[in-house]
C-alpha cells in the first residue's frame, strides 16, 4: 500500500464529513429517522400506502440533496467535478447492483456507515464491513487484476 | 415543521457530499484501492460524520424522544442475517465499479453529470427489482416487511 499524499484532502474531507454527522443528527433529532439515502429511495418507490406520514419527510430530505449543487453554488462552494472511470454499461450494472444490494442489505453509505455505525448497531458494522471489503476487491480486480479501467 | 426540518438536513447532508468530494466517483475509488494508491480522504469523511452523528444519536436515544416531542422511529435492533450480508456484498462490487453510492450519486446526478443519472436510474430499477423479489419470494407478512419495514434503513 502506497498513500497517495496528492489526493489526499484531509481538511475537506473532515468539514464535509462533520456536516454530514450534523445532518444526520439533526434528523434524528428532530424526526427520530435514520438518515439512510438508500431507504429513502427505496421507500418512495414502493406504493404510497399506509406510509403516508413517513412520504412528506422523505421528499422533503430528497428535495434538499437534490438542491444541494444549486445552493453551494449560490454560497460559492466549488463542485468537486464528478469524473467515473468506467463506460456507461459499467454504470447500468453497478446502479443495478447498489440498487439490489443497499435495498436486499438494507441500507448504504450513509444508513449503515454512518447512521447505524453511530448507534453502535452491530448489523451495521457487519454490513459496513462486508460493502468495504467488496468495494476493495472489486476495485483490486477491474484496476490492478483485469486492468479494465484506465 | 417536519418537512422544513427533513428539507434542512437533506440541504446539509448534500452540501456534506460536495465539500468531502464524496460525489466524484475518482475520490471514492481512490479510496477503495487499498492495494494501488489510496487515497484516505473517505475515512476521514466517515470519522468525522460519526464523531457527530454519534453524539446526535446518543442524546436522542436517552432523551427517548425527538425535540419536536415525537416518539422516535429508528430501525429495531435485529440479528446479522444472510440478507444483510449479501445484499451488502452486492452493494460493495457496484459501489467498486462505478465509484457511487446512492447519496453521492443522486447529488451528482443533480450537480447535471450524465453519468451519475444513468447510474441513478440504473439504481432506482435495481431497488424496485428487490422490492418486487422480496414480495414474490416472501410470504405476504414478510413482503410487507421487506417493503417497508421499520428495518429498512
Amino acid at each position: 500500500m502506497t498513500i497517495d499524499w496528492p489526493a489526499f484532502t484531509p481538511g475537506s474531507a473532515l468539514t464535509g464529513g462533520l456536516l454530514i454527522g450534523f445532518a444526520a443528527a439533526f434528523l434524528a433529532l428532530t424526526l427520530g429517522r435514520v438518515a439512510g439515502i438508500s431507504g429513502i429511495l427505496g421507500s418512495l418507490l414502493v406504493s404510497a400506502r399506509g406510509a403516508s406520514a413517513d412520504r412528506g419527510w422523505r421528499i422533503a430530505f430528497l428535495v434538499g440533496l437534490v438542491l444541494a449543487p444549486a445552493v453551494a453554488t449560490l454560497a460559492a462552494v466549488p463542485l468537486p467535478p464528478v469524473q467515473t472511470l468506467v463506460d456507461w454499461p459499467w454504470l447500468v450494472l453497478a446502479g443495478l447492483l447498489v440498487g439490489l444490494g443497499t435495498r436486499i442489505g438494507s441500507g448504504c453509505t450513509s444508513g449503515h456507515g454512518v447512521c447505524g455505525l453511530a448507534r453502535g448497531s452491530l448489523r451495521s458494522l457487519a454490513a459496513t464491513l462486508t460493502f468495504m471489503a467488496f468495494g476493495v476487491g472489486t476495485v483490486w480486480l477491474f484496476e490492478h487484476a483485469l486492468r479494465v479501467s484506465p | 415543521m417536519r418537512a422544513v426540518a427533513a428539507f434542512l438536513c437533506g440541504l446539509i447532508f448534500g452540501v456534506g457530499l460536495l465539500v468531502s468530494q464524496m460525489t466524484n466517483p475518482m475520490k471514492v475509488i481512490g479510496f477503495l484501492d487499498v492495494f494501488g494508491r489510496w487515497d484516505p480522504s473517505l475515512a476521514l469523511v466517515m470519522g468525522g460524520a460519526l464523531v457527530v452523528a454519534s453524539i446526535g444519536f446518543w442524546w436522542v436515544e436517552r432523551r427517548g424522544r425527538t425535540m419536536l416531542g415525537d416518539e422516535l422511529a429508528l430501525p429495531p435492533r435485529r440479528p446479522v442475517d444472510a440478507r444483510l450480508l449479501g445484499g451488502s456484498a452486492l452493494f460493495g462490487i457496484g459501489w467498486g465499479i462505478g465509484g457511487f453510492c446512492p447519496g453521492p450519486a443522486v447529488v451528482a446526478a443533480s450537480a447535471l453529470s450524465f453519468d451519475a443519472a444513468i447510474f441513478v436510474v440504473a439504481m432506482l430499477a435495481g431497488m424496485w427489482i428487490a422490492t418486487r423479489l422480496a414480495s414474490r419470494l416472501a410470504t405476504p407478512a414478510g413482503a410487507g416487511q421487506a417493503a417497508a419495514g421499520p428495518g429498512a434503513q
